[in-house]
């Protein structure tokens, strides 16, 4: 049986963690998730990992696989020529707990920032799919942050304190486009969840497991209603005139 | 946002853990885009005299504006309103932002420069808002191309296709799929709506930002094409004017 060469980071602490190299037997149609559970189950049961469904539906088995962001359960062991080493770490952008477990718990209070669904009073509730099309693809999210840890905002410069993070813009795009809520996020957007920051780089959509697409239809259509608010002067003078654009 | 502990330490350009080539895309974008900036520059600032080979003018000439007290190329007044639609066009920021200023030269790859960044919040790049004027003004632009393209089928007054006529009219033809496939026409012609479905307008404006929806998947690819195209049919005329090639006329 062929084995693959795992390098995983072990510790409490990025300071003083250390990659640790296993050799695990490797079979057909094997992800990394497993290999990591071999190195659990018959090498170092003390090795924490989160995981819940193996079937990258629950967003909990995010890492970094040879430096990439990835859902461990959706990495297969065959993408990796033999012989390779293979480095499995934990994201970078959020606090180390053990090994390969990250605190994500910061996405949680972005979240409770955002204000929610708000239906108009007179809302009709049966609407045509061509109308929630846009936000079904953003309800395909299954907060695995793999964008958020991606994106070089968070990750290399840091700004949690100003910038909300490609997962939250989804989750926004989805309420500002939904025909019966009622709020305009505009100004929040702009100015609490740091969508400028952004330089559409592309990285969250290049990394998302659900392959939503987060830059082109989440980011920039929200951009441009900022752009609608805040930066059109010949918008912005009509709505002064006129009122309600 | 609520202040946390700092979880990672600013890296390095170019650090990573990935082992995979990925400085081969930013290498070959920034290669790609310094040929194409330096060819346009020269020929749109220092040889004006070779703009046109019979039915076929240049599209770094067009439209011809002609005016007394200007001394400088012709092509200056009109290649600002391209190059500052390209340059703001949701694609190139982020292919310029990735191989110019390495921010982030690639995924989880670490970035060049300090800890100053502002992203599009601040001077300069706040004005990529402005992106939409530049939309406006490049559609102008575009139907004069359009005028061009037809007029390179008319050879003195006569019906004709030259190889010069088929490279005028491909080139417009991508330009406008680069040109209608844009995230701000996208937006104004339907995507700032939240129900599409709710009058007869609304439906009509839906309709088209489906089409325009499908260009806009493939922006990237027009983006390139038409960006080669435009070179191209350039030195084409370039190269007849300079009496290097000649024009095969097919019938
Ligand atoms: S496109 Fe914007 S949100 Fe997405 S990774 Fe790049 S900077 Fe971050
Ligand atoms: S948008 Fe994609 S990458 Fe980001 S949390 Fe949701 S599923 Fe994960
Ligand atoms: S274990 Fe659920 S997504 Fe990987
Ligand atoms: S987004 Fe590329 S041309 Fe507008």
């Amino acid at each position: 049986m062929p084995e693959a060469i795992m390098k995983v980071f072990r510790g409490i602490s990025r300071e003083a963690g250390e990659f640790k190299t296993y050799k695990v037997p490797v079979e057909e149609g094997m992800v990394v998730l497993d290999a990591i559970h071999y190195i659990q189950g018959f090498l170092d049961p003390e090795l924490s990992v989160r995981w819940n469904c193996k079937a990258a539906k629950c967003g909990s088995c995010s890492a970094e696989v040879n430096g990439y962001p990835s859902l461990m359960c959706k990495t297969r062991m065959d993408r990796f020529p033999e012989g390779q080493e293979i480095t499995v770490e934990p994201l970078k952008t959020f606090p180390l707990v053990k090994d390969l477990v990250t605190d994500v718990s910061w996405n949680y209070e972005v979240n409770k920032k955002i204000p929610p669904f708000t239906p108009k009073p007179d809302a009709d509730w049966t609407f045509m799919q061509e109308d929630i099309e846009r936000v079904q693809e953003f309800r395909k999210c299954i907060e695995c942050f793999l964008c958020q840890d991606v994106c070089h905002v968070l990750r290399d410069h840091d700004r949690k304190d100003v910038f909300a993070g490609p997962r939250f813009f989804v989750r926004m795009a989805g309420l500002e486009m939904h025909p019966l809520d009622a709020l305009n996020r505009a100004e929040f957007l702009k100015d609490h969840a740091g969508l400028g920051f952004c330089n559409i780089t592309k990285c969250c959509t290049e990394v998302c497991p659900e392959e939503i697409h987060i830059t082109d239809n989440a980011i920039i259509p929200l951009k441009e209603r900022v752009v609608d608010e805040f930066y059109d002067p010949v918008l912005m003078f009509f709505k002064k005139i006129f009122g309600k654009s | 946002m609520n202040k946390v502990e700092i979880a990672v330490a600013p890296e390095k350009l170019g650090a990573t853990a990935r082992n995979d080539n990925w400085w081969v895309e930013p290498a070959l974008v920034a290669t790609g885009f310094t040929i194409f900036i330096v060819y346009a520059t020269w020929r749109g600032l220092f040889e004006p005299q070779y703009f046109e080979w019979g039915p076929y003018l240049s599209p770094f000439y067009s439209p011809r504006i002609l005016l007394d007290w200007w001394h400088w190329s012709p092509a200056i007044l009109v290649l600002w309103v391209p190059a500052g639609f390209r340059a703001t066009c949701y694609y190139y920021r982020k292919a310029y932002y990735r191989a110019y200023f390495l921010d982030p030269p690639a995924c989880a790859v670490g970035h060049l420069g300090g800890d100053k960044y502002c992203g599009e919040t601040t001077f300069p790049f706040v004005l990529q808002n402005l992106h939409r004027y530049f939309f406006y003004l490049a559609v102008a632009v575009l139907a004069f191309l359009w005028y061009d393209a037809i007029r390179a089928f008319d050879f003195h007054g006569q019906f004709g296709v030259g190889v010069g006529s088929l490279i005028f009219l491909a080139n417009v033809v991508f330009l406008s799929f680069y040109t209608f496939g844009c995230h701000a026409y996208r937006h104004l012609v339907g995507g700032k709506l939240d129900c599409f479905s709710c009058s007869a307008r609304t439906k009509t404006r839906f309709k088209i930002w489906s089409v325009v929806t499908k260009l806009n998947e493939h922006h990237m690819l027009w983006a390139w094409v038409s960006l080669f195209s435009v070179g191209f049919a350039d030195l084409y005329v370039r190269l007849l004017a300079g009496h290097v090639i000649t024009d095969i006329r097919l019938f």
